[in-house]
């Protein structure tokens, strides 16, 4: 699961952000219990304190809850799971967007595009 | 936040050369902290005054609240940048040595951080390569329950394959309530373990700062950070 972090971007966010793949991805699933941040520390290969402030930040957005004894546990909710996906394929679209125009692709030869591509599959 | 470490206006010279020039810093405690800088910049003669081992300096540093003395030292566990295990001796040998030099040593410990490195307790020092000396001194000094562990250069010497291990078993064996001082100046591979760095040139303070930080600030890494200052 070890990922390969860019480097000038802050390690936390990129836990953050991978996090989140694995809970659109469906790996990790509502009421599963989170790994705990010395092992997460050591999946990861990176400082306790920073696996910590990853996964305040995913309580901080209501993906992850602490249960007093029990540890921590995902709690994202099919909307807040949505509402993710949404966003990610937006980014997406616009960077593919950008780039057909910037290639002189206009909105119909994508669209050719991928009707053809999906019938190849 | 407690201090643990706090190091004040501290200048050291070896004659006319000036090793360290006005020191200052305060660590806290549950810090993996880097001391990156060239060769030659100050940071093992930092770690041998913070260990008691170089006296003639002014300036004052507290550890723990103390002067440096017998309480200091035995709260730290120290990796000298040098071989200092003597060549004729055995791995269990040595490990009764640690049992008997330190309360806090953990045999239990030091025998699973071995077999992990696949060092058999049998084996003579003068047997070993010189990265597996290295990752003995680190199995040693990280099997201690210490406040402080003081890490001078301890991937030196070690291929990027067991530079990974080691940073898994520091990752594995630290408690997040000490403080780890680690110096180096191969940054690329391990600075994702800093919580914070510490940049020192020519004796003195140049940078000390969260890595997380600094990689939000200036959208660089650690490492692309050091070359930047240190640049000839």
């Amino acid at each position: 699961m070890s990922i390969e972090f860019k480097d000038n971007i802050p390690i936390y966010l990129q836990i953050v952000d991978d996090i989140k793949m694995q809970i659109m991805a469906n790996k990790l699933k509502e009421e599963d219990k989170v790994s705990s941040v010395r092992e997460l520390a050591l999946i990861y290969g990176v400082n306790p304190n920073t696996v910590q402030k990853a996964l305040s930040e995913l309580e901080r957005e209501n993906l992850v809850k602490t249960e007093r004894t029990s540890g921590r546990y995902i709690c994202a909710t099919k909307q807040q799971i949505n509402d993710m996906k949404e966003k990610i394929a937006r980014e997406q679209l616009t960077t593919f967007l950008q780039k057909m125009k910037d290639i002189g692709y206009d909105a119909n030869m994508i669209i050719e595009m991928i009707k053809r591509s999906e019938a190849n599959e | 936040m407690s201090k643990l470490i706090t190091i004040n206006n501290v200048t050291k010279k070896y004659g006319k050369t000036i090793a360290l020039n006005d020191f200052t810093i305060s660590i806290e405690k549950g810090k993996i902290v880097g001391l990156l800088g060239p060769n030659g910049s100050g940071k093992t003669t930092l770690i041998k005054i913070l260990n008691g081992l170089l006296k003639d300096y002014s300036g004052e540093i507290l550890i723990d609240d103390k002067k440096i003395g017998k309480h200091t030292k035995e709260i730290i566990s120290y990796l000298p940048d040098t071989n200092y295990i003597p060549s004729w001796m055995k791995v269990n040998n040595i490990i009764n040595l640690f049992e008997d030099m330190y309360k806090d040593f953990d045999v239990k410990k030091c025998y699973t951080i071995l077999e992990r490195l696949a060092i058999v307790p049998t084996m003579k020092v003068s047997e070993m390569s010189k990265g597996t000396k290295e990752k003995l001194q680190l199995a040693l000094v990280m099997s201690r329950k210490a406040k402080i562990y003081i890490l001078d250069e301890p991937i030196g010497g070690v291929d990027p394959a067991a530079r990974d291990m080691i940073m898994q078993i520091i990752l594995d064996n630290y408690d997040p309530e000490s403080l780890i001082l680690f110096s180096t100046h191969l940054i690329g591979d391990i600075e994702k373990i800093f919580d914070e760095v510490i940049f020192i040139k020519d004796g003195e303070l140049i940078l000390y700062q969260e890595s997380e930080k600094l990689r939000q600030d200036r959208h660089k890494s650690v490492d692309e950070v050091f070359r930047e200052v240190f640049k000839c």
